[in-house]
């Protein structure tokens, strides 16, 4: 059975942790090949709408559908077109770049987990410090590892959670050009970020949520920073 | 694909600690301390020097069972570290794979410690383990199983938590006082002056009776726990 998709659906999804209710009927939609912001300050429910989308979380109400079909209708196997990538970097610091991920692809049940793991690695500007233990990288190295680890499996979506945190420029470059890459091969990306500069840079469109709501929605994130900076102030103002 | 994802698991989590040794040290020192502590309590110094009624039975299962929940709260600490956890659970296929390599790798680790710490019983306690190879190891793999197999669930359970360190142990122990019970039970009926063969293999059976149900009920509930 084909588990792939183009589209991804978001309908009326509400998340409560016990009284709280991190979300509430947020309903969004995004297509392949098209990079989707999701903004808004600490608290906000970015990771938990992005947790519930990546199938680690339930949602106490509503729906995701992958190109027509629950996560419960497509099964295990809807994972891998999934890939994840948050702060933490979801890697193992004990072994080696090339051990994490060949250890990644063959637990994705890639073939030639070995010569994937390679190429990944090139990928990741990390040829040459492939037998070197990944606590020995530095920040910026770690994450263009974790992001090659996070599309290994070649997902059909990409979810990001704070994606740039901790990277020096050259990496938040590498980073954003990677995205663009991603994106002409019909990726469909989820990110969620807090740094506007880098989102003007790399969105096609943005969603703002605020206290679980979506407070408003961005076609264009041409100036996108001043009427980010408008809405969370009448949000406050409110 | 089942066994597949267990081997890769077990595989992973084997040899970061063949490259790192830390939890085999501290799992071996820990249960090595508790046994020469308890001898030294337990085992008269004048007379034949034999230790008091079952306690090297006793002491065998308590420096399992603290040494076991030192292995399981630090071998999710790993998981914890880069949150791994959370992608070994995206991965495509059952997620009960993972929870069963997993606990495979903590098995393999506390029979290392037994094989360490049984002959150490033996001689500190001159406690006869060897005259009856074969029902001692199956109590001991069948209760290291039983143990493992809820501390395994509730160590993933517990990986996000605030408090796991001390949560654990609290989860852990009311829930597998039953394989403590048989495996103390089981070891004293060997260790008897007359050993109780038959009673020792109805705890045998009784321990493989606990794993079956553990096992399933944690196959079962898993992947539903793990989803938040």
């Amino acid at each position: 059975m084909s588990v792939d998709f183009v589209d991804l659906s978001i309908r009326e999804l509400s998340r409560n942790f016990g009284r709280r209710r991190a979300l509430s009927r947020v309903t969004l939609d995004c297509h392949a090949g098209e990079i989707l912001g999701l903004l808004g300050p600490n608290g906000a429910g970015k990771s938990t709408l992005l947790a519930i989308v990546s199938t680690l979380a339930m949602a106490s109400s509503g729906e995701v559908r992958y190109g027509g079909r629950t996560a419960r209708e497509a099964g295990a196997v809807l994972r891998s077109k999934i890939g994840v990538l948050s702060h933490d970097l979801h890697l193992y610091p004990e072994l080696t770049a090339l051990e994490n991920l060949e250890f990644f692809g063959r637990l994705y049940g890639l073939a030639g987990p070995g010569n994937v793991a390679a190429e990944a690695l090139e990928r990741a500007r990390l040829g040459d410090r492939g037998a070197d233990l990944v606590s020995d990288f530095s920040r910026g190295m770690r994450q263009r590892l974790a992001l090659e680890r996070a599309l290994l499996h070649n997902p059909r979506l990409l979810l990001l959670d704070e994606p740039f945190t901790g990277l020096d420029d050259a990496s938040t470059y590498a980073l954003i050009a990677r995205l663009r890459e991603l994106r002409s091969s019909g990726c469909i990306t989820l990110l969620a970020t807090h740094d506007l500069d880098v989102a003007e840079a790399v969105l096609d469109r943005a969603v703002i949520l605020q206290d679980g709501r979506i407070s408003g929605s961005e076609p264009e994130v041409h100036g996108l920073r001043k009427r980010y900076q408008e809405r969370l102030q009448a949000g406050a103002a409110s | 694909m089942f066994w597949r994802i267990v081997w890769i698991v077990a595989r992973k989590d084997l040899a970061i600690e063949a490259r790192s040794r830390e939890l085999i040290n501290t799992t071996i020192f820990f249960a090595l301390s508790c046994v020469v502590v308890f001898s030294v309590s337990f085992v008269g110094e004048g007379g034949d020097g034999r230790a008091i009624g079952d306690a090297a039975a006793g002491i065998l299962w308590v420096a399992i069972a603290f040494s076991g929940t030192l292995a399981l709260g630090r071998t999710f600490e790993r998981e914890r570290y880069g949150d791994t956890l959370r992608a070994l659970l995206m991965a495509p296929g059952s997620r009960a794979a993972i929870y069963v390599g997993k606990l495979v790798g903590i098995v393999a680790l506390l029979i290392a410690t037994e094989i360490i710490v049984v002959p150490l019983i033996a001689l500190l306690f001159q406690a006869k383990l060897f005259e009856h190879m074969l029902l001692t190891s199956a109590l001991l793999v069948f209760g290291t199983v039983g143990f493992a197999t809820v501390g395994t669930l509730f160590a993933a359970m517990l990986a996000r938590a605030r408090s796991r360190d001390v949560l654990l142990p609290i989860l852990l122990y009311p829930v597998t006082i039953p394989v403590m019970i048989a495996g103390v039970r089981g070891t004293s009926a060997l260790l008897a002056v007359e050993p109780q063969l038959d009673m020792a293999r109805l705890w045998v059976m009784l321990l493989l009776a606990f794993d079956v149900v553990f096992v399933t009920l944690a196959l079962w509930t898993f992947e539903s726990l793990m989803t938040e």
